[in-house]
């Protein structure tokens, strides 16, 4: 039976702790739930390191784990605590190789979710990473994909931010990219907009219009593939990003790198520039399939 | 004022506080309120008794709350129909439907919002005390305490000599990680060595009264030791033998008491039902 992305993590995680002796740490692993059902049920003794509460001297503290290259998972229960657990991350982990010829690995888990949760816990922020140097930042949402990431960073000796979603977590199916060279539109698409990608496509192939999806899983270094832009320079209306992640950041970064090479136009969106509440009608979520399609609609009348 | 007399008035707030929450506690389970919720039951008597307290200093203090705040906002005076909305979602909430359980805002009663990144109403609340030299009472759990920030500015709070009141709600938990995991040192020993005043004691009136000489005098940090009866989020509880500090004052203060929970009781959940039938 396939596994889900949630029972992935776990079995890497075990393995990562009990046959490379290494560490994981963060706050309340062990206390609720196991960080979605993600963490293996072990004890202190096997590497489970509790944090206190102390989110900018956390990040530090991994950061001296990862100089003693026992390559330390980190897990930041919700990606919006980046903004105090990073600071020690990106300006020594991520420059000690660079500086000292000292690589500092640590796997990094910064996990997105959203819905009525508020101004600071929701959505991926991975674009607080992205304009640093000496990171790479995957964001997997499949079983493979997740493997994948895994074992880039156990042969490599850069600081991983892996930008997870506590959407994918059940998700036991892959996501392949749909390309060819008579498409309308192509969808590039991160993290949990991925899942509303495939929707978009299938419910605008009903009216008639080919979208190509292009599943970006590589945020940086952004790998872009030779067959995404062979069908973006042949489509009739070029691309539009999703993200899950405000649009200045990652998303427009992306939209630049895109245009340049394929001299496509392509649109960008993710979060609103606007704050989150705690309530249905103050979210801020990720483009949703109607939003989406409205936009592509648009697009496709004003480039007629 | 008399102990009895003061620990009346000091039940009265609690009372409105606990009964509020046990309202909350119904409408979470029926599933009218949606949003995540973090009540105060078990732990209110912590900002009823130093609402009384400010009241007779005649001081409105600032007020810097974090997630847990109901009984912040209730015992400091907050519009109760402004929260009931709130927790509905409405525009005519406290914090125009935003601002949900987690941060409560009210400029009627000098409460600042708090953003959800726990313990940045330390530094917040510091600097607003430095700026206006208002008394000011940053209220923080045992966890949001452990926070870098929050400890570089109460070392600073005290440089200043500022009538700040650190108030640690001590409930031991962190969502569910106990205290002696996180840390083997107390906030009281801490802030002692900032050389502030400092006490740790349980959730009692009579003790936050008996050490309330200094509020706002000059920088104080009170540890207190307390219970939370809920789940960290939501309605569930963790165990039904918590020490519950309403249950035993309202034993304690016999009859008044009684009476002055069946009365508020009573008021609440009438308030409720027009605020759900006008919404
Ligand atoms: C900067 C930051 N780190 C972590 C969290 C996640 N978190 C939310 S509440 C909480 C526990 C808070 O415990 P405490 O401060 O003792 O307050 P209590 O819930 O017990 O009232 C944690 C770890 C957060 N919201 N912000």
């Amino acid at each position: 039976m396939a596994k889900t992305v949630r029972d992935t993590i776990k079995e890497i995680t075990y393995k990562h702790l009990k046959n490379k002796k290494s560490l994981i740490l963060g706050q309340c692993l062990s206390a609720v739930g196991w960080v979605g059902g993600t963490i293996p049920e072990l004890r202190e003794k096997d590497g489970i390191t509790e944090l206190s509460m102390a989110d900018v001297a956390n990040g530090g503290i991994v950061v001296g784990a990862g100089l003693s290259k026992r390559r330390p998972i980190y897990v930041i229960r919700y990606q919006g605590f980046n903004w105090f657990n990073a600071p020690i991350i990106l300006n020594y982990a991520c420059k000690s190789k660079e500086i000292w010829n000292v690589p500092c690995p640590i796997f990094i888990r910064g996990i997105a979710m959203e819905g009525s949760i508020g101004p600071v816990a929701g959505s991926s922020h991975h674009s607080i990473y992205y304009r640093m140097p000496g990171i790479k930042i995957i964001s997997p949402m499949t079983p493979k994909e997740y493997v994948l990431s895994y074992k880039n960073f156990m042969a490599d000796n850069d600081v991983y931010y892996i930008s997870e979603h506590r959407g994918s977590y059940n998700n036991k199916l892959e996501l392949k990219d749909y390309l060819s060279k008579d498409l309308d539109l192509i969808i590039f698409c991160i993290s949990i907009t991925r899942f509303e990608a495939k929707k978009v496509r299938e419910k605008l192939l009903q009216k008639g219009i080919k979208i190509g999806i292009a599943n970006i899983l590589w945020i940086k270094p952004f790998k872009i593939k030779k067959k995404w832009i062979e069908s973006l320079k042949k489509s009739k209306f070029g691309g539009i990003i999703l993200d899950d992640d405000y649009v200045r950041g990652v998303a427009s970064d992306m939209a630049y790198k895109l245009m340049k090479i394929s001299k496509k136009k392509i649109d960008v969106m993710g979060l609103k520039d606007r704050s989150a509440g705690f309530s249905k009608k103050s979210d801020n979520l990720p483009p949703q399939s109607d939003e989406i399609i409205k936009t592509i609609l648009k697009k496709m009348k004003l480039n007629k | 004022m008399k102990d009895s007399n003061f620990r009346l008035d000091v039940f009265k707030k609690a009372s409105l506080c606990r009964n509020f929450e046990e309202e909350v506690i119904k409408y979470l389970n029926n599933k009218t309120i949606k949003i995540p919720v973090y009540v105060s039951a078990g732990q209110e008597f912590i900002s009823s008794t130093i609402s009384v307290l400010s009241k007779k200093k005649r001081l409105k203090p600032l007020l810097f709350g974090q997630h847990r705040c109901h009984s912040i906002y209730l015992s400091f005076g907050g519009n109760i129909k402004k929260l009931i909305d709130e927790l509905l979602g409405l525009k005519s909430g406290c914090t125009k439907g935003m601002g949900g359980s987690a941060s409560i805002h009210s400029k009627e009663i000098n409460m600042f919002g708090h953003d959800g990144l726990m313990g940045s109403n330390g530094p917040i609340g510091v600097g607003a005390c430095f700026a206006t030299k208002k008394p000011t009472i940053v209220f923080l759990g045992d966890a949001a305490a452990e926070e870098d920030y929050v400890l570089g500015a109460m070392g600073w709070a005290s440089q200043k000599k500022l009538p700040i009141l650190f108030v640690i709600e001590d409930n031991n938990l962190s969502i569910l990680t106990e205290k002696k995991v996180r840390r083997n040192w107390e906030m009281a020993d801490v802030a002692k060595s900032f050389k502030m005043n400092a006490y740790t004691i349980n959730d009692d009136p009579l003790s936050i009264k008996k050490i309330s000489k200094n509020f706002f005098k000059k920088p104080v940090l009170i540890n207190i030791n307390t219970n939370r009866i809920y789940w960290h989020a939501g309605a569930g509880k963790d165990s039904n033998d918590t020490f519950d500090r309403y249950d035993y004052e309202k034993k304690k203060l016999g009859i008044k008491a009684f009476k002055i929970h069946e009365d508020i009781k009573k008021q609440i959940k009438k308030l409720w039902l027009r605020q759900l039938e006008i919404r």
